[in-house]
């Protein structure tokens, strides 16, 4: 079972957590702009990478909040995990 | 033959402490610290089981958990069955009651064992080509036949009457498996006062250490170094052992899964134990020391019960005080199979010949065997046994050179056990599961633990390392690693000295090579799934190439052994056929568990009733004493209706409509979910999630509410009140609640986290109580203190708060049923006492408690949805004719640009009517779908669906709600359910049947 660090709890076990898909995706402002391919691609495109992954998880049986994380979704194992609106910090490749 | 091939001394039982014991309904002895299969080979019962699929003989071929062959099940009664247990693993106790398996009618006569000789049908993936013919014979004949003799075991039918238990538990130090290596980590780790676990999968510490007789080790025999090193670690506080304790799972960052089995081996286990435990350990450190697996050498008719790994032999003698036979043939590919050869000679076995496949044997071991007078053959296979239920004699034939395979003229030698080894295969298992990477080692002829991905060290045997010395040493080094890493003290230096006869690191994989016809030849690589090196030939031939398709080919490897026996042979067959070196061919996963493990482990106390949470309402014992039938509505008990006198439910929802439209009723809506959302942004919150326009709603004030997913689809509904400008008393779906706070919460944390609000689930603070009727504000007016629920001062959708029978309320004037009504609020705590008092004054009214299925008929009518029932996640809100909760005027809301989509006004959307059949009797399945033609081509197009289909008591008549293709254009049209025995014929209608004017809302 994962240890996944919570940026304001700290190391807990992964069935504290849920996932949220992939982050940094922000709403657009004003969706009404958008065309519909721009507003299909918000929606419903995702980067579905192998390797290093940013997503959401929400710390949802503790304090109930939302963070973000880089995950590697071959190991399976997270980079880091970091404070919303906080930027996808810039790990290279090889780091652990 | 009782009792007539245990040896006067020697071993580790206890021989003042005689047990006995049934097989198959024969009694028998044994002793204390026997395991099930010595106790039966002390007694001279080779013969224990029948084989998967050709239904052959079996005996006992090792003495462990690898054991393929021997299993059995054992029974203490009242459910109390485990099938499938190896009987190298079964302790001892007295009254243990054991049978035999896959044999009918008896194990020494088996009908099955006809399979044997239709072998020739019977090959590789033969279910995948044969019974295809005729047609429609599989599910009449073929399935059921072979349902009837397939499988291992037999399921217990009764429930399991023990207890299982769950533990966490961490440590600095984990040390799997307490063989040399194991005690030597674990020595070097409690020495740095590092927090240790020791596991061990048997009973005693000590792994090939038990087996031992002549070996020693600082200086003392071994069988006492293990004593005073176990009573060592035993005697420190930082040091955990734990014997009978299976490790079977390696989780991600050190998360170690441990099976104990705490009661299996006591006669009369004490009611205050659970049967097994599962125990969770999170190490920060790991050290694996499981040891390696002897190698079987595939040879014919390796399988006939007498045939046994030789170290297995080895350990039946000097563990167990029992010889494995009288006259023993050794076929070996290493020096183990000598050691074993020497230690049966002195224990009174007649060691009748060695074959060894190597041409010239040096060593150590083999030098004694050849000063000891034994018939020693180099460059000689065993190319076949002789005996029925039992070995009586082994054929030896010579290797003419290496490459050739010639071989010589066939001998025959009598004997009553034979005795393989081809070498040791390391035990990667663990290190396989923790997402090692494993590495060919081509001098050992095996994969080793490479780089690690885990916190972990494999050491000893485990990692290839064979020589009494050398693991010990290698054992302690990662110890103290493990220990330092773990941030353990430092450890004293120890020279771990041992003096034992090293058996070398010899070995072969793959078929050995034998005269006779392959068609014919049954030499067996994988004894569990009855599967022979002919088998993986043919799958190389058929085009099989990666080891992972010929393992499910063949099934080699996949039964309740996983192979411990079997992977390496394979691969080495595999390899030959395909002249592809081991390496390229790859390796099966290992998977866990290790071993089996039983479901009671994991569901542990999740059973019966504990086995999912039941959420009841504070009213649900007032409605279980009325002798209410219940429903679950997600978690939730609801009391589905109120029978009186016997009446089935049809009549019983009849009475409770009728006396809702006429009188009043009384429901408990207390599960619908609730959500306090509160702040100065509270009502651009609300603006922002739901499709409506929340502003201008003035506090007292209800609105009905539409949630949509940001695709535009309606996703949840519910009532919704401003008690303040700043605080909104959200009710949604009775199962839709989590899912909608934690949508809210996600747009509230992460979209739009400039907003003060927040969100409290009160799901559960509030009972809530549904008065409803021509009569509710009779029923009420007496109760309530502080409001006026005159049709003046309390319009429909308002709310008020004050007190009703001296509680607190928040007064809802709301319906879902159509008639004039009530919700009332109150906290949860307060729920019955109330509940109570209105439905003693409504009594003097003709009140009448209804459950959830009138709840669902009265909203039917009225043409009220369910998120759920008229909508399944593909409805806009114009479908389900809430287009008028849609907000236009606003700017932006969760969905608004989705519902822009031109798809998502396409005239012929599927769209919420109502349904009438012509013949008012018939009430429609909810479900059925909507033709125009039943008799059109097929694919008949299908027009849409019933969604929900109810008798209505008031209205005299079926009524049903349906999604139908442009369905308000059709209103008036005739249109079809086809069902398989007819077709309904039905008028597509206005959804509300009744009073569609909404005037009794308004009383």
């Amino acid at each position: 079972m994962l240890i996944i660090n919570c940026p304001w709890c700290g190391d807990r076990p992964e069935i504290e957590f849920r996932y949220g898909g992939e982050a940094h995706i922000a709403r657009p402002a004003d969706p009404a702009t958008l065309s519909d391919e721009e507003w299909a691609e918000f929606l419903y495109n995702r980067t579905n990478p192998k390797g290093r992954h940013a997503e959401r998880w929400r710390h949802i049986h503790g304090c109930g909040r939302f963070f973000n994380a880089v995950r590697d979704t071959v190991s399976d194992f997270f980079v880091a995990t970091y404070k919303p609106g906080e930027p996808r910090p810039d790990l290279k490749e090889t780091q652990p | 033959m009782s009792g007539s091939f245990r040896t006067p001394v020697g071993g580790r039982i206890d021989r003042l402490n005689p047990v006995s014991f049934s097989f198959d309904g024969h009694f028998y002895r044994g002793f204390k610290g026997d395991t099930l299969a010595s106790a039966l080979l002390a007694n001279g019962v080779h013969l224990i089981g029948r084989s998967f699929k050709y239904h052959r003989p079996r005996g006992v071929i090792s003495a462990g958990s690898d054991e393929p062959n021997a299993l059995v099940d054992v029974s203490r009664g009242g459910g109390r069955t485990t099938p499938n247990l190896r009987a190298t693993q079964v302790e001892l106790y007295e009254g243990l009651a054991a049978e035999s398996q896959n044999r009918w009618p008896s194990l020494s006569f088996d009908a099955g064992a006809m399979n044997d000789l239709a072998a020739p049908f019977l090959p590789a993936g033969f279910y995948y080509k044969t019974f295809m013919w005729p047609a429609g014979a599989w599910k009449r004949f073929y399935e059921p036949k072979i349902r009837a003799m397939a499988g291992l075991g037999r399921a217990p039918v009764e429930a399991d009457p023990d207890r299982y238990t769950q533990h966490y538990a961490h440590s600095d130090v984990l040390v799997v498996g307490s063989g040399p290596a194991g005690l030597a980590a674990a020595l070097a780790a409690a020495a740095s006062g590092a927090k240790v676990i020791l596991v061990d999968e048997q009973a005693e510490l000590g792994g090939s250490l038990l087996a031992e007789t002549e070996a020693t080790i600082e200086g003392k025999p071994a069988k006492d170094w293990l004593a005073d090193t176990v009573a060592a670690l035993a005697a420190r506080d930082n040091v955990t052992l734990m014997t009978r304790t299976t490790a079977f799972g390696y989780f991600p960052h050190n998360m170690i899964a441990l099976a104990e089995r705490v009661t299996e081996h006591l006669p009369n286990p004490a009611a205050t134990l659970p049967r097994e435990r599962l125990w969770q350990v999170r190490a920060k450190e790991v050290v694996l020391a499981t040891g390696a697996l002897e190698r079987p050498l595939v040879f014919p008719d390796n399988d006939r019960p007498g045939v046994m790994l030789a170290d297995a032999g080895r350990t039946y003698l000097n563990r167990y005080g029992v010889q494995p036979g009288r006259r023993a043939v050794v076929f070996t590919a290493c020096d183990a199979g000598y050691r074993a050869a020497l230690d049966l000679a002195a224990g009174g076995v007649t060691i009748a010949a060695i074959a060894d496949l190597r041409a010239a044997p040096k060593g150590e071991l083999p030098a004694r065997a050849l000063a000891a007078g034994i018939d020693v053959r180099p460059g000689t296979a065993v190319v076949g046994t002789k005996g029925r239920l039992r070995v009586s004699a082994a054929e030896l034939a010579k290797l003419r050179g290496e490459a050739a395979h010639g071989l010589g003229p066939v001998e025959r030698i009598a004997c009553d056990v034979v005795l393989m080894s081809g070498g040791f295969t390391p035990s990667v298992h663990l290190f396989s599961q923790s997402r090692g990477k494993l590495a060919y080692d081509p001098a050992l002829q095996c994969y080793v633990p490479g780089a690690s991905v885990e916190r972990e060290r494999s050491t000893g045997a485990c990692r290839g390392i064979y020589g009494l010395t050398a693991v010990l040493e290698d054992g302690y080094a990662k110890g103290e690693a493990a220990a330092h890493a773990a941030g353990g003290g430092p450890v004293p230096a120890r020279e771990l000295t041992a003096e034992a006869t090293d058996t070398g690191t010899d070995g072969f994989i793959g078929a050995t090579p034998h005269p006779r016809n392959p068609a014919f030849a049954k030499a067996f690589v994988d004894w569990q799934n009855d599967v022979t090196s002919k088998d993986i030939k043919l799958a190389t031939r058929e085009g099989f190439r990666s080891i992972e398709h010929v393992k499910r080919y063949t099934t080699t490897g996949m039964a309740t052994d996983q192979g411990k026996t079997s992977n390496m042979n394979a691969l080495g067959i595999v390899s030959e056929a395909l002249k592809t070196p081991v390496p390229q061919i790859g390796l099966t996963t290992f998977r866990p568990p290790f071993t089996p493990t039983t479901f009671g482990i994991f569901a542990g106390a999740a059973r019966g009733d504990l086995f999912d949470p039941v959420r009841t309402t504070p009213i649900h014992g007032w409605a279980a004493e009325r002798g209410a039938a219940f429903e679950d509505v997600a978690m939730w008990k609801r009391a589905h209706y109120f029978p009186k006198g016997g009446e089935d439910m049809h009549a019983a929802v009849a009475r409770e409509c009728r006396a809702v439209r006429t009188n009043v009723g009384i429901f408990d809506a207390s599960t619908l979910g609730k959500i306090e959302i509160v702040g100065p942004d509270a009502a651009e919150f609300m603006n922002r999630i739901y499709t409506n326009a929340w502003s201008k709603l003035e506090p007292g004030r209800l609105r009905y509410g539409v949630m949509l997913r940001e695709d535009g689809f309606v996703t949840d509904d519910g009532v919704i009140g401003r008690m303040a400008p700043d605080r909104f008393h959200v009710t949604t779906t009775t199962g839709g609640a989590p899912r909608v706070l934690a949508m809210m919460e996600d747009y509230l944390q992460t979209e739009w986290p400039d907003l003060k609000v927040w969100l409290t689930s009160t799901t559960e603070q509030w009972a809530v109580i549904a008065v409803q009727g021509p009569k509710a504000r009779e029923v009420l007016a007496p109760l309530v203190e502080g409001i006026d629920i005159s049709k003046e001062a309390m319009p429909h959708m308002s709310v008020r708060e004050g007190r009703i029978c001296g509680a607190p309320t928040r007064l809802f004037r709301v319906s879902f049923t159509g008639e004039l009504g009530f919700e009332v609020n109150v906290p949860a705590e307060y729920g019955r006492a109330v509940w109570e008092q209105i439905y003693a004054e409504g009594e003097r009214h003709g009140i009448c408690p209804y459950g959830t299925e009138t709840m669902h008929v009265l909203r039917a009518e009225k043409g009220y949805i369910i998120v759920g029932q008229e909508t399944d996640g593909t409805a806009t809100p114009d479908d389900v004719g809430l287009g008028w909760a849609v907000g236009k005027a606003k700017k932006d809301f969760v969905g608004k640009r989705s519902l822009a989509r031109a798809a998502m006004s396409a005239p012929d959307r599927k769209q919420l009517v109502g349904v009438l059949t012509t013949d008012p009797n018939v009430v429609l399945e909810e479900g059925a779908q909507i033709v125009a033609d039943p008799e059109a081509p097929v694919p008949v197009p299908m027009l849409g669906h019933v969604t929900s289909s109810y008798h209505s008591a008031v209205l005299g008549r079926s009524i049903a709600l349906a999604v139908v293709k442009g369905g308000r254009a059709r209103i008036g049209s005739k249109l079809v359910v086809p069902m398989p025995d007819r077709a309904i014929e039905i008028e597509i209608t206005d959804p509300i049947f009744y009073d569609p004017k909404g005037e009794r809302l308004d009383a």
